[in-house]
C-alpha cells in the first residue's frame, strides 16, 4: 500500500469513527456516560481518597497536642528553639510551652498556668469557651471548675497573689473553658503575668506539639528529639496518636473497599453497555462482512472506536469527578480539594483500558457472525 | 493460498469463459439437504434469474456464490477460483474483489450518507474515492441525494445506493437477492433498468426472485426445488 492510498484509507477511517461518534448521538451519549459515571466516581474517590486523610489529620490535630516535651531540669526558649528545629515545618500545625505555678486566690492555692496565649489559642482550639481568650496583659481564663467553687462569671475582676503572698495583680476574667479533664481546675495566664507573680520568667515545664504526622513517625520523631537535644524528653502522646492513626487507617480502608466496589460496577456498567451497543450494531458489522471487511478490520474499527470513546469519557469523567470530589471537600472540610494531574491521567487511561477491554469480547464475538445468516435475519 | 492474478478461467464446452461453476454442490444442515448435487454453469456476462418456492435452496445457492457459506461437497467456483480450498481470509477477498451484493433490505448503514455508505465498498476493496463515488451515485440518478442518509431517502433510493455500492468496484459478478422484493413498480422498474445497463456492459448477474416478472428480465431462469434444479430455460 503506497503512500497515497494509506492517507485515503486513514481518512476514510477517520471520516467512519466521525459519522459514527456524532451521528449516532443518543447511543454514543449512553456510551460516553458509561464511561464518564465510572471514570467520575473514580477519580473522586481518588482524590477524596489522597486529600480526606491529610485533611482529616489536619482536623485532629485541631483537638490537640501529640507530642510533649518536659524538661529533665529546666525548659528555656533556647532549648525551644533547639527541638523545633528537629520538627517538620510542614508538619507542625500548633505548639505552645505551659509553665505551672501555684498561686492563690482569696488565699485559697490553684494552680496556675502561664503560656504564650496567641500559641494556646490553636493547641487548646477544642476547649468550649465561655467569653474569649485574654487579648491582654490583666486578662485572665479560668477553668469551669475554678468559676464554680469560687463562683466567677466572665468580665468579673479579681485578685491574684503569688504562692508566697508577696505579690499580687488584679486581672478581668476574659473567659471560662471547659476541656473535660483536669484542666478545668486551671487558671489560664499570659506568661509576663504569671511571671509578674512569681518573679520568674522564661522557664517552662511543658511543650506540647501538635504534628501532623502518623504513629510510627511521630514516635520516631520523638526518638529523634531524645537522641539530639540533650535535657529534653520527647514523648508522643500514645492514645491520641494510636487513635487518629486508627481512624485514618479506617478510613483509608474503606475508601480503598469503597473503589474496590464501585471499580467492579464500573466495568460491569461499561462491559454491559459496550455488549448491547455492539449486539445492536450486529447487523452494520454483517454487513461489512460482506463488503469484504476481515475480521481484523472489524475488530479494529469497533475497537478504535471503543478507546476513542474511552478517552472521551474519561476526560469528562475527571472533569465530573474533580467538580464532585471538590463539593463534598467544601461542603464537609471547608477546603477545596486539590486536582491531582497524574491521577487524572492515570483515569483516562484506566477509561479507556477498560473501554477497550469490555468492547474487546463482545466485538470478537460479533466478528465471527455469519453475515448472511444475521443479514437474512433481518 | 489461491493466487487470484493467476487463475485459470473455467470455459464451458463452447469455449465461453464462467463466471460461476458449481459441480455436485451439496449443502447438508444435519439431515436435511439445502442443496443436493447441484450442478450450474454461469456464463461471463450473463443474467441468470434463479427462482423457486421457499426452501428451494435460492438462498443456500447464493450463499455459497457469495462466499459467505461453504458447500458440504462438491466444487463451487466463482471466475476460475476454487472456494473449496481457501480459508476464511482468502473467502473474504474473493467477495471483496469478484463480487456486488444487492440485498432485499438494501442494508445500508443508518448513519453513514448515500456517498458514505458507496465509499464504505472501495474502503473495504482499495482506495476510497469520493469523486468516484459519487459518479456511481450519478449512475443510479442520485447525485444530488449524496449527502442524505439512508432514513432520508425511500426505499427506490436506498435500493439505488444499494446498487451503486455493488458497482463501485467494478466487480464482474453481482448476487442480487429479491432486490425488488421492497419496492413499488415504479421503483422495481428504475432498479431493473439499472440491471439492465450493468448486463449490457457485460456485468454478470445472478438475481434470486420470486417475481416472475423481474425473473423475466434475465436471459436464462434457473428454476431450483428441494435443492436440486429442476429446469433451466432460455429466455433470449
Amino acid at each position: 500500500m503506497n503512500r497515497s492510498t494509506h492517507r485515503a484509507s486513514n481518512k476514510m477511517r477517520f471520516r467512519l469513527l466521525r459519522a459514527s461518534l456524532v451521528r449516532r448521538r443518543s447511543r454514543v451519549l449512553v456510551e460516553l456516560l458509561a464511561v464518564a459515571i465510572g471514570a467520575s466516581t473514580m477519580f473522586c474517590l481518588a482524590t477524596l481518597a489522597l486529600d480526606v486523610p491529610s485533611q482529616l489529620e489536619q482536623e485532629l490535630r485541631g483537638l490537640g497536642a501529640n507530642l510533649l516535651v518536659s524538661p529533665e531540669s529546666e525548659l528555656d526558649s533556647a532549648l525551644l528553639q533547639e527541638t523545633q528545629a528537629l520538627i517538620p515545618a510542614d508538619a507542625l500545625v500548633a505548639q505552645a510551652a505551659f509553665r505551672y505555678e501555684t498561686i492563690r486566690i482569696n488565699s485559697q492555692p490553684y494552680l496556675a498556668v502561664g503560656t504564650d496565649i496567641s500559641s494556646a489559642t490553636t493547641i487548646k482550639g477544642f476547649w468550649d469557651m465561655d467569653g474569649e481568650w485574654p487579648s491582654r496583659l490583666g486578662e485572665a481564663l479560668v477553668g469551669r471548675d475554678v468559676a464554680d467553687w469560687i463562683g466567677l462569671r466572665v468580665g468579673q475582676r479579681i485578685i491574684l497573689e503569688g504562692a508566697d503572698l508577696d505579690h499580687q495583680l488584679p486581672v478581668t476574667v476574659s473567659g471560662i473553658f471547659a476541656a473535660g479533664g483536669n484542666e478545668d481546675a486551671l487558671v489560664v495566664l499570659n506568661e509576663a503575668d504569671l511571671a509578674s507573680l512569681t518573679g520568674r520568667s522564661d522557664v517552662f515545664d511543658v511543650a506540647e506539639y501538635s504534628i501532623a504526622l502518623g504513629g510510627d513517625q511521630l514516635s520516631a520523631l520523638a526518638d529523634h528529639i531524645n537522641a539530639n537535644v540533650p535535657g529534653v524528653v520527647a514523648s508522643p502522646v500514645q492514645r491520641m496518636a494510636s487513635s487518629e492513626a486508627q481512624v485514618l487507617a479506617m478510613l483509608r480502608s474503606l475508601l480503598v473497599l469503597v473503589s474496590v466496589i464501585v471499580l467492579t460496577l464500573t466495568v460491569i456498567g461499561i462491559s454491559t453497555t459496550m455488549m448491547a451497543v455492539v449486539t445492536e450494531r450486529r447487523v452494520e458489522i454483517a454487513l461489512r462482512m460482506a463488503l469484504g471487511a476481515s475480521n481484523k478490520a472489524i475488530q479494529r474499527e469497533f475497537i478504535l472506536e471503543a478507546v476513542v470513546l474511552g478517552v472521551l469519557g474519561g476526560t469528562l469523567g475527571v472533569v465530573l469527578g474533580f467538580a464532585l470530589a471538590n463539593l463534598v471537600s467544601q461542603q464537609v472540610f471547608t477546603q477545596s480539594a486539590r486536582f491531582n494531574g497524574w491521577f487524572g491521567l492515570v483515569c483516562v487511561v484506566a477509561a479507556m483500558v477498560l473501554a477497550w477491554g469490555a468492547s474487546r469480547h463482545p466485538v470478537s464475538r460479533a466478528a465471527a457472525i455469519d453475515p448472511a445468516l444475521v443479514l437474512r435475519e433481518e | 493460498m489461491n493466487d487470484m492474478n493467476n487463475v485459470t478461467i473455467d470455459r464451458d464446452s463452447k469455449g465461453q469463459a464462467l463466471a460461476v461453476h458449481l459441480d455436485k454442490v451439496t449443502k447438508a444442515y444435519g439431515d436435511l439437504k439445502a442443496l443436493d448435487a447441484l450442478d450450474l454453469d454461469v456464463k461471463s456476462g450473463q443474467w441468470v434469474s434463479i427462482v423457486g418456492p421457499s426452501g428451494s435452496g435460492k438462498t443456500t445457492c447464493m450463499n455459497l456464490i457469495g462466499c459467505m457459506d461453504r458447500p458440504t461437497s462438491g466444487v463451487v467456483e466463482i471466475s476460475g477460483l476454487n472456494l473449496a480450498t481457501m480459508n476464511e481470509n482468502e473467502l473474504t477477498r474473493v467477495r471483496r474483489e469478484q463480487i456486488g451484493l444487492v440485498f432485499q433490505k438494501f442494508h445500508l448503514i443508518g448513519h453513514l450518507s448515500a456517498l458514505e455508505n458507496v465509499m464504505l465498498a472501495q474502503y473495504y476493496h482499495s482506495i476510497p474515492d469520493e469523486s468516484e463515488a459519487l459518479e456511481a451515485l450519478g449512475r443510479v440518478g442520485l447525485a444530488s441525494r449524496a449527502t442524505h442518509r439512508p432514513s432520508q431517502l425511500s426505499g427506490g433510493e436506498q435500493q439505488r445506493v444499494a446498487i451503486a455500492r455493488a458497482l463501485i468496484n467494478q466487480p464482474p459478478l453481482i448476487l442480487a437477492d429479491e432486490p425488488t422484493g421492497n419496492l413499488d413498480a415504479a421503483n422495481a422498474a428504475a432498479v431493473l433498468d439499472l440491471f439492465s445497463q450493468l448486463h449490457a456492459q457485460g456485468t454478470t448477474l445472478i438475481v434470486v426472485t420470486h417475481d416472475p416478472v423481474v425473473a423475466a428480465q434475465g436471459e436464462r431462469e434457473v428454476v431450483l426445488d428441494h435443492g436440486a434444479l429442476v429446469r433451466d430455460l432460455s429466455l433470449r
